[in-house]
């Protein structure tokens, strides 16, 4: 330490370089911090999943050990029993305001989606109702840009108007980490901090800082989790992969997209855009 | 307190971040094939998405189409135009790129600099064979004014001249003057061919003259960003949290270092503190931070900045950031409805807001041949070059490529980004000028809405003398008033009898009467009131300058009374003197009266209750809510 002090007297100490784990972390926090100070109430959602467990992770980097803000899960009451037993640890260690929220069941969605589509559209129903009730200006959401093609279109700051619709053709320019925030009665923005992290990204974060996660993701028999949904409209993928570390080393030479294993995706060209536009993540 | 003792650096190699890289040019120069190629010669693509081109190329019976990898969404295959940008990342060797793709089309030209703002280099694809159009002017136009250094021309379906060098050169020197103009030095000109591959990632067999560089090998060309670590300190205030009673002030590190125990100043006041803990959650402790660091400052004393206040070395006079009230820009106008000269703006510098008002166009940059030239609005899509004058001083380094100061944002009272105005420098006031610096109000629409019940608006009122616009105007305010609902009036003889008493009824006169309505109108509805302005208004075009000065919240209301009625009433006796040649230039008589093409409400105005009715009905829709 008296070395330190020494150099840090004669001004020797320089910043460390920022690898790209690094940019991408000051990114988020800055969106993060962004949408703490403009748009109020706000929530985060916790899925429970590894890239919502990296946004609180950036939240609490954010402001300083916390999450000034509540979190939400939407719950489908279809997870796995493990997601649960997590979500239960994670919000007494990490002291998170919990707000749960329930979904209608299928029998009350759009009748004309396929029907995984038709199940995933619960979350989205459970989840407008949620923020109708509770009137939050802003939602963090951990999408990314490298999921899905119609998530690579999104915004940073990505307005929701009257009835949560995403208005995909007029949507705000967004440029020099300026971010519109729109107002009027019933719209919201979803906030997306991880728009520009990629799945490896999220796994090396996740690596370098210890972050938790549920166990599904690692394999188990030669199966393991790449993407966590409900247990019906979810498969797990072939892989030995049983610690980060393996799962990084699969990913950097797997060409197969994450979301394979997401029934919803594939049940026709456009089934995914019709959810998202309607407010699905 | 931060520190993380469990925490650990992993033992690998730094990796740098992505290298963005956009892709712009002309509608139909191949911009998306081009990147379809350039992923799959590159073995970027990943194994679903191969199998996703082929299948929708077959569902519409083409042959293989590169460019549907982009168009992902359903809307953007049925018009046949990518709608929006992309990000797509591909590796070279050890380096790490993301493509944005832009789109073409020029009504999309927000979505392009969303895509493009943050790129390290660009690729501009030229038709060789049609040469430099419209977008690949405006494209160039913005590269230049986002601050992308290093620009790369490919000159793209080079097959179709057969590769022939005498008429590549000659497309090439075409490019080039242009880009000349722009002060753009390409550095990389590329004859190539997306479609065949000639030239992207594999040196082409049909260009053997060309020595240059091929696309990927261009690309691998362009220089890593430089550090930002050895300039002048600056970190503008992004919130300043109080945690446990310690206070942090919140922000990133735009550029330079910060040290424990520097002295900075803060913001215009230039208090003075010393930086007492650079504070990171669950990071190795560190006394320093460098530029792009998201950080959060202890300081000592205690102060507690604004957000917005620029953060800058205490003792550093001579690169101190420039403070001017009046400041120069460069401008690219987004809005659906053009700029022009007295209107106001907040202007957002990273998380400073100032409020200012475009104070004069300079120059306007015309698209066809790019030279700078007098004019008295800026069209969407448009450039210019404008004086911005603000309420307070501005604190700010001037726009230059690569680095994130000057960076000046425009925002309406709506919260909605209407245009980037790189500032250039202070503006020097013309001799004998005498500067105005409005300010603005600090109260918006949604809470004037809030505290009054209902929203505001303007409602104008157009129609021949004697159409009944004042009579309905009055009975209307009073049965909005009855309603709970306060609405102004403005009506062309009370107008001049007072504010308007100086004016006559010339042309020149009758568009200024307009003009000052516009903005009293405009004025009472900011504060949240209802406006109903009753003037003959006989000219289109003097009705869209008060559309224009008004804004969104314009209605125009046609009162379509027959002229015969209205000289049957004639309540002033002006159709009969007019008759008799007494008054020179009567509306209706021997002026024209342009009727409106599209009023959001027509009226008869034969029946006053009746008309009074449809009036009261249509401001209350429009005022509350649902």
């Amino acid at each position: 330490m008296t070395e330190l002090a020494d150099k840090h007297a004669a001004g020797l100490i320089e910043p460390r370089p920022m690898d790209d784990l690094d940019q991408l972390e000051a990114q988020s926090i800055f969106i993060l911090r962004e949408a703490y100070r403009k748009l109020r109430p706000l929530a985060l959602l916790w899925s429970l999943g590894k890239d919502s467990n990296v946004m609180v992770w950036l939240a609490r980097k954010a402001f300083m050990g916390r999450v000034p803000f509540p979190v939400m899960h939407v719950d489908t009451e279809k997870k796995f029993p493990e997601m649960y037993a997590f979500r239960d640890e994670y919000t007494k260690k990490w002291n998170l305001d919990l707000i749960l929220g329930y979904c209608p069941p299928v029998e009350e969605i759009d009748p004309s989606l396929p029907p995984a589509a038709r199940s995933a559209a619960r979350k989205t129903a459970g989840l407008a109702k949620l923020i109708d009730e509770r009137q939050f200006r802003g939602v963090i959401a951990g999408i990314r840009r490298d999921e899905q093609a119609t998530r690579a279109k999104e915004r940073v700051f990505s307005p929701r108007g009257a009835g949560h619709r995403w208005d995909v053709r007029n949507q705000p320019p967004e440029f020099w980490d300026q971010y519109a925030t729109p107002y009027e009665d019933g719209m919201h923005i979803r906030v997306h901090p991880l728009l520009a992290w990629r799945e490896i990204d999220i796994w090396r974060y996740i690596e370098r800082e210890n972050i938790p996660l549920v166990d599904l993701y690692f394999a188990k028999d030669g199966r393991r989790y790449r993407s966590l949904g409900d247990r019906d409209i979810t498969s797990p993928v072939e892989s030995e992969a049983s610690t980060v570390a393996e799962v990084i080393a699969e990913l950097e030479t797997s060409r197969t997209s994450e979301r394979a294993g997401r029934a919803m995706d594939h049940e026709s060209e456009d089934a995914f855009e019709r959810l998202r536009v309607a407010g699905y993540l | 307190m931060n520190a993380a003792p469990d925490h650990h650096i992993p033992i690998e190699a730094h990796r740098v971040a992505a290298t963005p890289i956009v892709i712009v040019g002309h509608v139909d120069h191949g911009k998306s094939s081009l990147i379809g190629r350039l992923l799959h010669d590159t073995g970027s693509l990943q194994e679903g998405k191969l199998a996703q081109i082929i299948e929708s190329s077959r569902k519409r019976g083409l042959s293989v189409e590169w460019s549907f990898l982009l168009d992902s969404l359903q809307i953007e295959r049925d018009q046949g135009v990518t709608v929006d940008s992309t990000r797509i990342p591909f590796r070279l060797g050890d380096r790490e790129f993301v493509i944005v793709d832009a789109p073409g089309h020029r009504q999309f030209l927000r979505n392009m600099i969303t895509g493009a703002a943050d790129a390290e280099a660009a690729v501009l694809v030229v038709d060789a064979q049609e040469g430099a159009q419209e977008q690949t002017r405006r494209h160039a136009l913005l590269l230049r004014l986002i601050g992308i250094r290093h620009v790369i021309v490919l000159l793209n379906k080079s097959d179709l001249l057969g590769f022939d060098e005498t008429k590549i050169l000659k497309a090439e020197a075409d490019v080039r003057a242009l880009l000349a103009r722009l002060e753009i030095h390409a550095e990389t000109m590329i004859p190539a061919s997306a479609r065949d591959g000639d030239n992207i990632a594999e040196r082409s067999a049909r260009a053997a003259w060309y020595k240059g560089p091929t696309l990927v090998e261009a690309l691998a060309n362009v220089p890593p960003p430089a550090p930002r670590t050895a300039l002048a300190f600056r970190m503008p205030v992004q919130d300043v949290y109080r945690f446990d009673d310690v206070r942090y002030v919140a922000g990133r590190i735009e550029r330079g270092t910060i040290r424990v125990g520097d002295q900075i100043a803060i913001g215009a006041q230039k208090q003075i503190a010393t930086v007492a803990e650079v504070c990171r959650w669950h990071a190795p402790e560190r006394p320093v931070a460098g530029a792009g660091e998201s950080i959060a400052l202890r300081l000592e004393p205690d102060l507690v900045p604004d957000r917005g206040d620029l953060l800058f070395p205490a003792h550093d006079s001579a690169n101190a950031p420039v403070r001017a009230a009046r400041v120069r820009a460069r401008l690219f106008w987004l809005r659906t409805e053009p700029l022009r000269v007295g209107e106001s703006f907040t202007l957002r510098i990273a998380t400073a807001e100032y409020d200012v008002t475009v104070a004069s166009i300079d120059a306007v940059v015309d698209l066809d041949d790019l030279t700078l030239n007098p004019g008295d609005h800026v069209q969407p899509d448009g450039f210019a070059e404008v004086t911005l004058a603000a309420s307070h001083a501005i604190l700010f380094d001037p726009f230059a490529p690569g680095l994130s100061g000057g960076r000046g944002v425009l925002v309406d009272r709506f919260q909605r980004i209407v245009g980037g105005a790189p500032l250039i420098g202070a503006a020097e006031l013309p001799d004998g000028a005498h500067a105005i610096h409005p300010t603005a109000s600090h109260v918006d629409a949604q809470a004037h809405a809030r505290a009054r019940g209902h929203k505001a608006a303007v409602f104008w009122l157009t129609g021949l003398p004697g159409s009944g616009k004042s009579t309905v105007a009055r009975r209307a305010e009073a049965d909005l008033a009855a309603r709970g609902l306060s609405a102004t009036v403005l009506d062309g003889d009370t107008l001049r009898a007072g504010l308007c008493a100086d004016l006559g009824f010339s042309p020149e006169d009758r568009h200024e009467n307009i003009r000052r309505a516009s903005h009293v109108a405009k004025i009472l509805a900011e504060s949240g009131q209802i406006v109903i302005v009753a003037l003959v208004s006989p000219l289109r075009a003097d009705r869209a300058l008060a559309r224009q000065i008004v804004g969104a919240d314009f209605h125009e209301v046609f009162v379509d009374t027959p002229l015969e009625t209205c000289e049957s009433r004639d309540p002033k006796g002006l159709y009969a003197a007019a008759r008799a040649g007494r008054i020179p230039q009567f509306t209706g008589v021997t002026a024209p009266y342009e009727a409106p093409e599209t009023a959001a409400l027509h009226l008869s105005g034969e029946d006053v209750q009746a008309t009074t009715q449809r009036l009261t009905s249509f401001v209350t829709r429009t005022v509350l809510p649902e």
